[in-house]
C-alpha cells in the first residue's frame, strides 16, 4: 500500500469519524443541544483528532525510522569481506545493493537464476533492463538485494496494517468517550493551541537549522584549514573546487571578501543616507499629503524591485555610463582616453545598491521622524523656530537613536545583498583603496562556490559555510543592536 | 462694566524692542535650502526610479515582437525518410536531416545556385537553428505530412532579427558587424515578399532555456517559479497565521517569547542567501532532496517569507481592538472561538496584504535559488515540483551574464515581464487594503 | 512702560487698560467644520485673560490663532482679524517666526526637549540670535529660570536632562523657556491640567508674577483657576464667545445665563 493510499484512507476514516462522533453527541443530548457541554462540531472534531493525529504521527515516526533499520539490517547481512573493509566499503556497497534491488523487479527468475550461478553478468543483465550499476557488482548483491526488497515489503505492509489499526482504535476511543457533560471543545483546543505553539516554534527551528548547518559544515572546513588562516589571510585563491581535487590546497584569505563587502556597503551608505535622510525629513516636515501620498509609494517602488532587476540595471546601464564618462572626462583633462572607472567596480555596485537602499533609509526614518511626538514640534515652532531649526535642533536630536538603529539595519542590509555585487562588482579578490576598480564581496564567493558540481567534502566548497556564518554573525550582530535600539526608542515616546 | 470695546481705550503701541532683529532673512535662507535638499532628494530618487526603468523598457520591449521568415517547405520522402523505413524504425523521423528541407526552401525562395555552398551557408544562416526540432515535431505529430509542401513559419536567426528591428548598424563595416550586406537584401527582399514579418512573440512566454536567444523563453522558468509560488503559499499563509496567533494573544510575556520575538525580527533581516546555504546544508545535504527542484525553493523561500508574515499578521491582529474580544468574551465565547470566529476574520485584509508583499518578494528572490542548484539549464517543463526547474529570476540572472546581445533584449523583456506581475501583485495588495481598510 | 506705570494701570479700572491684541470677528474652520463663530475678543496688555468653557468650545483654537499654531495643522482655515498692537498677524507681510518670537506659547502637557535645562532654556535665544557672547546667554537663563521661579531648584544641574525633572518642574521650565525669548505676549493653554494641586500652586503664583512684564491669555478648565489668576475672563460656549468681563464680576454676577450656569457647574 503506497503511503499516499494510506493517507487518503486515513482522511477517509477521519470523515467518518467526524460524522460519526457529532451523531453520537446528537443522540445523547436527546435532542436538546443546550444540554451538551460542547456543540456537536466539537465532538465531531474530537473524534477526528483521535482517528487521525495519532496514525499520521506513526506513520511519520515509521517512514522515518524504517530505512535507518533496514539498512543496518542489510549491512550486517553483508559478507565479513566487505565488512573489513571500513565504513565507506561498505556505504558504497550498500548503495549498490539498493540499485540491484530496484532492478531486481524487472529481471525474471531465469535471469536471477543465471546471475546466482555465474553464467550472467550481474551489471550487464542489469543494464539491459534500463538500470545502471556503479561498479561491478558481485553475487552475494543479489541476495542481499533480496533481502532489502523483502524487508520493505514487510514493512510496507506491517506499517499499512499498524497505522490502520491505530486509526480506527483512536476513532473508538474518542467516541466512547463522547457524553453530555464531555468537554470536548476544550480537548479541540488544546489541540488547536499545541498546532499553534509548533507552529511558532519554526521560526525557533529556522534560526538553530541556519546555525547548527553552518556551525558543522564549516566545523568540517576548519578541519582543513585552520581557522587563523581563514580569519586574518589575507589571500583569495581557493583554486579548483572539482570533484576529486580535495588534495589541492588553495588560500583561503577571508580579508579581501570582508574589505571588499565593507568597501561597496560604505559607498553605497554614502550614497543612500543622505538622499534618503532628506527624502525622509521632507515626507514628515514639509510635503502636503498629496505629494506625500504619491511620492512615498513612488520611492517604496524602489524597494519592491527585485534585486536581480538592479545587477542588470549596473551591469548594462550604471556600469558602461561610469565607464563612458570617465573616458570622457580623463580624455578632456589629460587628452588621453582612457577610462578610470571599471564597468565593474565598486562605484558601480556602490551606487546601485545604494539606489537600492533610499527606499530603505526614507521610509525607516519616516516612520521614525513621525514618531517623534506632536508636542515636541509644537513647543519648538511656539518658541518661534523655523521648520528646519525645528527639525535640526529638536526632531533630529530626539530622534537620533531610532535612525541609528535604522542606519544599521540598512547597513546589515548591504552588506548581505548579493545580486547586485555578484553582477556589478567583480571577482577578483583584492585588497586596495580604489574606489573605480572592481572588488569583490562574501556574498558573491559564496555564489561562485556553490555553483556548478558540488563535492561536499572539498574545502573550496565548505569554505562557503564558513564565509556564510561570517555574514550571518554580521548581520545578526548589527540587526540586534538595531533592533534594540530602535525597540528602546519607541518605548521612550509610547 | 458693559462698554466692552469703547472707543476710549487705547490699543497698545508696539513697544521698540519688539523689533529686534532676529535674523529673519538669514533664517529664511537657511530655511528655503533646508527644504530644497530635501526636494532634491526625492527628486534624486524618483529620477533614479526613473532611468531603471526606461532603462528596462527601452532595452526589452522589442522582445515581445520577433521576426519569422514563412517558407513553403517541402517534406520530401528522399530527404526524410529515403529509405522508407519509418513503420519499422520510430528513430527515422527523429534523426532525419530536417534542416536540409529548410536549406531546399530557401534556395528555391531566393532563388539561389544550390552549389554555391558559401553563399547557401549565409541564406541558411538567416533561419534559427530550432527550425530542426520545429519541423521534426511537425512530422513526429504528423507523418502523414511526407511528401506534402506546407508553409511553415520559422523563427528568423537572432542577429537577422536585431537587423529587422533596426538595432543594428549597417553603416559600419561590413567585416565588423555579424549580418552581411547580402543577408540584409535577402531580408529586405524576404519582407518586400512578405515571408519575412515581425510578429507578436509567443515564444518568450512558452519557450525554455536555450542557447540561441531567439529560442530561449522564460515559460518553463514561470512553471518554476508558479511551483515555488504555491509552495510558499500553501506553507507559509498557514504557518505564519498559526505562529502570530499563538504568539500575539496566547504566548506568556516571558524570557522565551521575547527570545521568539527578537529571533523573528532577526529572521526578517537575515541576508537571503544564508538562507540558501540553510537549504543546501538541511535539504539537499542532509534529507537528500532532488537538487535544482521546485521544491526545495519553495520550502527554501517559505523560510524567509515566514517572518514577513508572521510581523504582518501580528500588526494586523494587534490593530484589532481590544473591545471586540472582551464583547465575545462577555457572550461566552472561549478564547479559542473569540480569535477564530471574530479577530482573525477583522485583521485578515492585513495579514492577506502582508502575504502577497511577502510573495511578491520571494518571486523576485535571486540569490538562495542559486546556492540550490536552481541555476540549471532546463529545456523542458518541470511536471511536478521535484523535477529540475529553474524560476524567473534565475533566468534572468543567467541570460544577463550571456555575452550575446540579443540576451540582452530577452533579459530586459524578462524583467518586464517579472515587473508586471510584481505590478499585479503588488496593486492586489493595495486595492485589499483600500476595500476593507477599517479604521476604530 | 515703566514699573510705576504698571502699578498705576493695575489700580485703575481694567477697562482703561490698552488692547494689547485686538481679534475682530475670528472664525476658525477645520475642513468643512467651523470651529469658532465670529469671535470679538480684545486682550488688554500685562492682564492675564482666562479663556474657560466647557471642552470644545474653541478655547484652546481661538488660542492657538493669537501665534497662529494652527498654521501647523493640515486644512485649518482663518478668518476674521486679529492684531498685535497695531499689526495684522494673518497680514502677508507678517512673518510667523517673528511672530511667535513675540507671542509666545505654553503647552498643556510639559514638552521639554529632550536635551538639559540649559539647552532647554537658552534654545529660543540661541535660534533667535538674542545672546551674542557665552556670558550673555548665560544670564538669559539664569533670569529667566529665575522669573520662572526654577532657578534655586535647578542651578547645581543645569546639564542634566529637562525631561528628569517631576511634572510641575518640567512645565516651569517650559515657562522659563518661553519667557527666555522675552516675547510680550505668553499664550498658556491648560497649563496646570498635567500637575497635582502643590505644583499647580507654584505655576500659578507664578503666573501672578509674570503679569508685570508680560500680557498673558491662558485656557484653563477650572473656574478656581480663573479667578485665582486672572483680572478679565472670557466665556466661550459651542464655537461662540459668550461673554468677556472682569473676572471678579463675572464670578459674581455674570451677564449672561449660560455664564451663571456653567459657573455654577449645571453643564461642563
Amino acid at each position: 500500500m503506497s503511503t499516499s493510499l494510506l493517507l487518503l484512507i486515513i482522511v477517509v476514516i477521519g470523515f467518518i469519524a467526524f460524522f460519526a462522533g457529532r451523531a453520537r453527541s446528537f443522540a445523547q443530548s436527546g435532542g436538546k443541544l443546550a444540554n451538551l457541554h460542547s456543540l456537536p462540531g466539537y465532538h465531531g472534531s474530537y473524534v477526528v483528532i483521535w482517528a487521525t493525529l495519532p496514525a499520521v504521527l506513526v506513520l511519520a515516526a515509521w517512514l522515518i525510522a524504517s530505512p535507518f533499520y533496514i539498512d543496518s539490517a542489510v549491512r550486517s547481512a553483508l559478507p565479513d569481506s566487505v565488512q573489513s573493509q571500513g565504513a565507506a566499503t561498505v556505504q558504497l556497497a550498500l548503495g549498490q545493493v539498493k540499485s540491484v534491488a530496484l532492478g531486481l523487479d524487472r529481471l525474471s527468475a531465469a535471469d536471477i537464476a543465471a546471475i546466482e550461478n555465474g553464467s550472467a553478468n550481474l551489471r550487464e543483465t542489469l543494464a539491459a533492463k534500463g538500470v545502471a550499476l556503479a561498479g561491478e557488482g558481485e553475487h552475494y548483491m543479489v541476495a542481499a538485494a533480496q533481502q532489502f526488497n523483502s524487508m520493505r515489503l514487510y514493512s510496507r505492509w506491517l506499517m499499512s496494517a499498524v497505522v490502520l489499526i491505530v486509526s480506527v482504535a483512536g476513532g473508538f476511543y474518542a467516541i466512547r468517550n463522547i457524553a453530555i457533560r464531555f468537554r470536548a471543545r476544550n480537548q479541540v483546543e488544546r489541540v488547536i493551541l499545541a498546532s499553534l505553539i509548533v507552529a511558532s516554534s519554526i521560526a525557533i527551528l529556522t534560526t538553530i537549522g541556519i546555525i547548527g548547518s553552518m556551525l558543522s559544515e564549516a566545523g568540517r572546513f576548519f578541519s582543513m584549514v585552520s581557522p587563523t588562516e581563514f580569519f586574518f589571510g589575507t589571500v583569495w585563491d581557493p583554486r579548483f573546487a572539482a570533484a576529486g581535487n580535495e588534495g589541492a590546497s588553495g588560500q583561503f584569505g577571508l580579508l579581501p571578501l570582508l574589505g571588499g563587502t565593507i568597501y561597496i556597503a560604505f559607498v553605497a551608505m554614502l550614497f543612500a543616507v543622505p538622499i534618503g535622510l532628506f527624502a525622509a525629513i521632507y515626507m514628515a516636515e514639509y510635503a502636503s499629503p498629496r505629494l506625500r501620498s504619491t511620492a512615498k509609494p513612488l520611492l517604496e517602488v524602489l524597494a519592491g524591485i527585485p534585486t536581480i532587476v538592479y545587477g542588470f540595471f549596473a551591469l548594462v546601464t550604471v556600469g558602461p555610463f561610469l565607464r563612458d564618462i570617465s573616458t570622457q572626462l580623463n580624455g578632456l583633462i589629460t587628452g588621453n582616453y582612457q577610462n578610470f572607472i571599471q564597468a565593474q567596480s565598486v562605484v558601480t555596485a556602490g551606487i546601485v545598491m545604494g539606489i537600492m537602499l533610499i527606499p530603505f533609509v526614507s521610509s525607516l526614518s519616516d516612520d521614525i521622524i513621525t514618531q517623534v511626538p506632536r508636542a515636541l514640534r509644537d513647543g519648538s515652532l511656539g518658541l518661534g523656530a523655523t521648520r528646519s531649526e525645528t527639525v535640526k535642533k529638536v526632531i533630529l536630536p530626539a530622534a537620533l537613536p531610532g535612525i541609528v538603529g535604522a542606519l544599521l539595519l540598512t547597513a546589515s542590509r548591504a552588506v548581505g545583498e548579493t545580486m547586485i555585487v555578484v553582477l556589478a562588482a567583480g571577482v577578483a579578490a583584492r585588497m586596495q583603496l580604489n574606489p573605480f576598480e572592481p572588488m569583490t564581496t562574501v556574498t558573491v564567493k559564496i555564489v561562485h562556490q556553490l555553483t556548478g558540481d558540488l563535492e561536499f567534502t572539498s574545502p573550496q566548497t565548505l569554505v562557503a559555510f564558513a564565509l556564510g556564518i561570517t555574514l550571518f554573525v554580521i548581520t545578526l550582530c548589527l540587526n540586534i543592536y538595531a533592533l534594540y535600539i530602535v525597540r528602546k526608542y519607541r518605548e521612550q515616546y509610547e | 462694566m458693559t462698554e466692552i470695546a469703547s472707543p476710549t481705550v487705547k490699543v497698545s503701541t508696539r513697544p521698540a524692542e519688539s523689533r529686534r532683529d532676529i535674523g529673519i532673512k538669514r533664517r529664511y535662507a537657511a530655511e528655503r535650502r533646508f527644504r530644497f535638499y530635501g526636494i532634491i532628494a526625492i527628486v534624486i530618487g524618483l529620477f533614479f526610479l526613473a532611468v531603471l526603468l526606461w532603462s528596462v523598457v527601452s532595452k526589452g520591449y522589442t522582445a515581445f515582437l520577433q521576426t519569422t521568415i514563412t517558407l513553403p517547405i517541402e517534406f520530401s520522402e528522399k530527404v526524410i525518410d529515403p529509405k522508407n523505413e519509418r513503420a519499422t524504425d520510430p528513430k527515422q523521423l527523429m534523426s532525419a536531416n530536417y534542416p536540409l528541407l529548410v536549406r531546399e526552401a530557401l534556395v528555391k525562395q531566393l532563388g539561389l545556385d544550390p552549389k554555391e555552398r558559401p553563399l547557401v551557408k549565409q541564406a541558411t544562416d538567416m533561419v534559427s537553428a530550432s527550425a530542426r526540432t520545429q519541423l521534426r515535431d511537425i512530422v513526429v505529430a504528423d507523418p502523414s505530412v511526407i511528401g506534402k509542401t506546407i508553409p511553415v513559419t520559422l523563427l528568423a536567426e537572432a542577429n537577422i532579427d536585431s537587423a529587422f528591428k533596426g538595432q543594428i548598424d549597417l553603416k559600419v563595416d561590413e567585416s565588423k558587424r555579424k549580418v552581411k550586406d547580402q543577408q540584409v537584401a535577402w531580408m529586405n527582399q524576404l519582407a518586400d515578399a512578405g515571408a519575412l514579418k515581425k510578429s507578436f512573440n509567443t515564444g518568450i512566454f512558452t519557450f525554455g532555456a536555450s542557447s540561441r536567444p531567439e529560442a530561449a523563453g522564460v515559460g518553463v522558468a514561470l512553471i518554476g517559479s508558479l511551483y515555488m509560488m504555491l509552495i510558499v503559499l500553501v506553507l507559509s499563509l498557514p504557518i505564519g497565521v498559526a505562529a502570530s496567533i499563538y504568539l500575539e494573544e496566547f504566548a506568556p510575556k516571558n524570557r522565551l517569547t521575547d527570545l521568539i520575538e527578537v529571533n523573528i525580527n532577526n529572521l526578517a533581516a537575515v541576508p537571503s542567501i544564508v538562507y540558501g546555504l540553510l537549504g543546501l546544508a538541511v535539504f539537499i545535504n542532509f534529507a537528500g532532496l532532488p537538487r535544482s527542484a521546485a521544491l526545495i525553493g519553495g520550502l527554501v523561500l517559505t523560510l524567509m517569507t515566514l517572518p514577513t508574515i508572521i510581523i504582518a499578521t501580528r500588526a494586523a491582529l494587534k490593530a484589532v481592538p481590544p473591545s471586540i474580544r472582551a464583547a465575545a468574551l462577555g457572550l461566552g465565547a472561549s478564547k479559542m472561538q473569540t480569535i477564530f470566529h471574530h479577530v482573525l476574520p477583522l485583521a485578515m485584509p492585513g495579514i492577506l496584504t502582508g502575504t502577497i508583499i511577502g510573495l511578491a518578494h520571494a518571486l523576485g528572490e535571486t540569490a538562495p535559488l542559486l546556492l540550490i542548484g536552481m541555476v540549471a539549464f532546463v529545456v523542458d517543463y518541470p511536471g511536478s515540483p521535484l523535477e529540475p526547474s529553474t524560476a524567473l529570476p534565475v533566468q534572468i540572472y543567467m541570460w544577463a551574464n550571456e555575452a550575446e546581445r540579443a540576451f540582452v533584449e530577452r533579459t530586459s523583456g524578462a524583467i518586464i515581464i517579472l515587473l508586471i506581475f510584481l505590478v499585479f501583485m503588488n496593486l492586489g495588495a493595495i486595492l485589499l487594503r483600500r476595500r476593507f481598510e477599517r479604521r476604530w | 512702560m515703566s514699573e510705576a506705570a504698571v502699578e498705576k494701570a493695575l489700580d485703575q479700572k481694567m477697562n482703561t487698560v490698552p488692547y494689547k491684541m485686538i481679534g475682530k470677528d475670528v472664525s476658525v474652520y477645520y475642513g468643512e467644520k467651523r470651529a469658532l463663530f465670529d469671535v470679538n475678543l480684545n486682550i488688554r496688555e500685562n492682564t492675564v485673560t482666562a479663556l474657560i468653557g466647557p471642552s470644545g468650545c474653541g478655547k484652546s483654537t481661538f488660542l492657538r490663532t493669537l501665534n497662529r499654531m494652527n498654521d501647523t495643522i493640515e486644512n485649518c482655515r482663518v478668518s476674521g482679524k486679529i492684531t498685535l498692537d497695531e499689526d495684522d498677524i494673518y497680514d502677508p507681510s507678517i512673518d510667523v517666526v517673528e511672530l511667535r518670537a513675540r507671542v509666545g506659547m505654553v503647552f498643556q502637557k510639559p514638552n521639554p526637549f529632550p536635551k538639559s535645562i540649559y539647552d532647554n532654556v537658552s534654545y529660543g535665544p540661541r535660534i533667535h540670535g538674542l545672546a551674542r557672547t557665552k556670558a550673555e546667554l548665560d544670564e538669559t537663563v539664569e533670569t529667566s529660570l529665575q522669573k520662572a521661579g526654577l532657578w534655586n531648584e535647578v542651578k547645581d544641574r543645569l546639564h542634566e536632562p529637562g525631561t528628569g525633572l517631576s511634572g510641575g518642574q518640567q512645565q516651569r521650565l517650559c515657562i522659563a523657556r518661553a519667557v527666555a525669548v522675552s516675547p510680550e505676549v505668553i499664550l498658556m493653554d491648560e497649563p496646570c491640567s498635567a500637575l497635582d494641586p502643590i505644583a499647580t500652586a507654584k505655576v500659578e503664583e507664578l503666573i501672578h508674577e509674570l503679569r508685570a512684564n508680560f500680557t498673558i491669555v491662558i485656557v484653563t478648565h477650572s473656574m478656581q483657576q480663573a479667578a485665582r489668576v486672572s483680572q478679565r475672563t472670557a466665556m466661550f460656549h459651542l464655537g461662540n464667545l459668550v461673554e468677556e468681563n472682569d473676572t471678579d464680576k463675572m464670578f459674581t454676577n455674570p451677564d449672561d445665563q449660560r455664564t451663571q450656569d456653567y459657573i455654577m457647574g449645571r453643564f461642563g
